[in-house]
């Protein structure tokens, strides 16, 4: 288990270190939010989902979905705006959805996943589904209404609703820790009467079990749970913060429980894998992540009627 | 005062339905069609809506259907957004349409782009049914019509029914709909009678609510009774057009009807500046400039939050009189 969940971590972090390359040289438009830090999460979360359950997510949404099974090549070309893309090039890095995966999109409004996997987690129950609806959000978010709203209707409508907060203690340029008087998110749902527990979040086996028990807690209708992550965002709030924000000393204090040395070391410390195999495993994502921006390089822009299709739900 | 499609031959025996009712009969029947369909809102349940227009479809559809929400505008529409998008087709209710603005993200940035933005990979199914309707002094704060904000956002389209046939078959039609409608009734209409069943025509199209000759009349919502009570007390003959829907917006009518008067008046009860009328207008300007006797005109409410005094509200709204006088005046002009 945590060879696979070593590497679905190397691949995000390999399609991430790539599109911030990729970004900083003018390949990729718009905005880029990399999740690099916070591979266990991704991972560990939907490495304990199935293929059906939901999942919604944020801006910095990547990681998520490619670790929930999005195809890569499709997520590059919709990163690249293409015609091949995940959404045929008009989703683009903050938006990028495959609802065939269970993938509701990744989303540019802060606070916008957890309501949407509150429908997501009600459509199940009314159709006599046992899909587990996850909503990835920062820290960040749980100051804006929509966490509290959507946590409490969960609650009473009793629904299978993860609530997972990466919590990367930044919040744009803002510290979130001034920005509330109680640093531990999950300390918040006792509010709501909602089950809480705050994980390592650079941990992918604590993620992965912790999730695992909620999914299935989830489907005997014992939700919704709320799970606090706490990891760190090693790059700047998108690709080109300086993070002046930052203090000198923090970022090499986290590059210390980087998620894939520490499961690294357990892979080698228990003996399931060598260095050599590890080694191997990142070069091989790394390979077929290079083959995605070939492709998408190539693959053409969309034509310009597709600019007025689906504008009413058709 | 009686509905846009009453005929007096037909009138006298048959029991008419209520504007509310006939809502009611097209939320039980979309409901009653389509297993998928749920009711999401405050006291849409148990309680029946605040002004009765959800009452017995709890007890006939049950609590799994009818679902009653705590009061979180922004949680219970974004929820109902994502149970669009993974397989119920939710009629969610904002029981003000003032209301929206407190939960304005799942409708402008959720439900309206996510079909498109996944080139329609996602489907979001979903009415937002709220009411609107000034002239009863509920004050600023539970008195605008919004329609031009909303319709002003690609992606939505914004229906408001004017008669009884339409309550029910406008809602039927939203609910059917593959994308996202927001669905305005009036206040001021729900007691309303009339039959069911008349002139039915799909959403999306404009109805000729009253042939004329001097002047098109173009109006929806509420406003259509005073129109029609214009049309009456007018010195001129007009035709009353009502659209139904802003979006779509059905200017084909509306350019027919205008070809042959060369005038056109657009009535509405929403706030004049940037309204929907200004739309109209630019559009009938631009495509009949050569054709037109006299430049379009408006008539709406003067940009100034609904007051609370009965008689300010009344001097602000159109009304019978004022429209009639305006439609004169364009026929005086040219
Ligand atoms: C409603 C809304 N307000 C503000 C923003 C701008 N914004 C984008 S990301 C972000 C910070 C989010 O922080 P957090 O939720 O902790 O997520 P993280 O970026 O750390 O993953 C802000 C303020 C936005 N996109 N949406």
């Amino acid at each position: 288990m945590l060879l696979e969940l070593y590497e679905r971590m190397a691949l995000i972090r390999a399609f991430e270190t790539r599109v911030a390359e990729l970004y900083r040289d003018g390949e990729i438009p718009g905005f880029v939010h990399t999740s690099l830090g916070q591979e266990a999460v991704a991972a560990g979360v939907c490495a304990a989902l199935r293929d059906d359950d939901y999942l919604a997510t944020t801006h910095r949404g990547h990681g998520h979905v490619l670790a929930k099974g999005a195809d890569l090549d499709g997520m590059m070309a919709e990163l690249f705006a293409k015609a091949t893309g995940l959404c045929g090039g008009k989703g683009g890095s903050m938006h990028v959805a495959d609802p065939a995966k269970g993938i509701l999109g990744a989303n540019a409004i802060v606070g916008a996943s957890m309501p949407l996997a509150t429908g997501a987690g009600l459509s199940s129950k009314r159709l006599g589904q046992d899909r587990v609806a996850v909503a990835f959000f920062g820290e960040g978010a749980v100051n804006q209404g929509t966490f509290h709203e959507a946590l409490n209707l969960c609650a009473i409508w009793d629904l299978p609703v993860i609530f997972a907060c990466e919590n990367n203690i930044y919040a744009e340029f803002s510290d979130s820790r001034t920005m509330t008087r109680v640093p531990r998110v999950a300390d918040r749902a006792v509010a709501y009467g909602v089950e809480a527990s705050t994980i390592d979040g650079n941990d992918v086996e604590a993620v992965h079990a912790v999730t695992f028990d909620a999914a299935e807690r989830c489907r005997a209708g014992d939700g919704p749970f709320l799970l606090e992550f706490e990891t760190y965002r090693w790059h700047g709030h998108y690709e080109g913060d300086a993070q002046p924000y930052k203090p000198q000393d923090e970022s090499a204090t986290w590059r210390d429980a980087d998620p894939l040395v520490v499961a690294g070391r357990r892979l080698t410390e228990a003996g399931d894998a060598t260095s050599e195999q590890l080694e191997e495993l990142r070069e091989r994502a790394g390979a077929r992540v290079e083959s995605a921006v070939e492709a998408a390089r190539a693959a053409p822009d969309p034509e310009l009627e597709e600019a007025y299709a689906h504008v009413f739900g058709d | 005062m009686s509905s846009a499609t009453d005929s007096p031959a037909a009138a006298p025996v048959k029991a008419q339905t209520r504007y509310m009712e006939a809502l009611n009969r097209g939320l039980a029947d979309a409901m009653e069609e389509d297993e998928r369909v749920v009711l999401i809102g405050i006291d849409v349940g148990a309680g029946g809506g605040i002004f009765t227009v959800t009452r017995g479809l709890h007890e006939r559809f049950g609590p799994d259907r009818v679902i009653d929400t705590p009061i979180s505008e922004m949680g219970y529409v974004g929820a109902a957004v994502g149970a669009a998008m993974t397989g119920l087709r939710p009629i969610v209710e904002i029981m003000f349409l003032d209301f929206i603005g407190v939960c304005l993200d799942p409708i402008l940035n959720q439900a309206s782009k996510l079909g498109y933005m996944t080139n329609g990979a996602l489907k979001v199914p979903i009415v937002f049914r709220t009411q609107t309707g000034a002239g009863r002094s509920a004050g600023a704060q539970h008195s605008q019509s919004l329609e031009a904000m909303l319709a002003h956002v690609p992606g939505l389209k914004v229906v408001m029914p004017a008669t009884v046939t339409d309550a029910h078959d406008l809602m039927l039609d939203a609910v059917r709909d593959p994308g996202p409608v927001v669905f305005i009734e009036n206040r001021r209409l729900y007691a309303m009678r009339g039959e069911l069943g008349v002139d039915p025509l799909p959403l999306g199209r404009a109805r000729i609510a009253a042939p004329g000759d001097d002047v098109t009349v173009v109006t929806w919502g509420q406003s259509l009774r005073e129109c029609l009570g214009a049309a009456e007390a007018a010195s001129v003959s007009l035709e009353v057009i009502d659209l139904r829907s802003i979006v779509p917006l059905d200017m084909e009518t509306v350019l027919r009807s205008a070809e042959r008067t060369g005038r056109v008046l657009v009535v509405h009860e929403a706030v004049q500046d940037f309204g929907a009328g200004a739309e109209i207008a630019a559009r009938v300007g631009h495509d009949l400039f050569d054709l037109l006797r006299t430049p379009v005109r408006r008539l709406g409410t003067p940009s100034v939050p609904m007051p609370f005094n009965p008689a300010l509200e009344r001097a602000l709204l159109p009304g019978a009189h004022s429209i009639a006088d305006a439609a004169a005046a364009l026929v005086a002009e040219g």
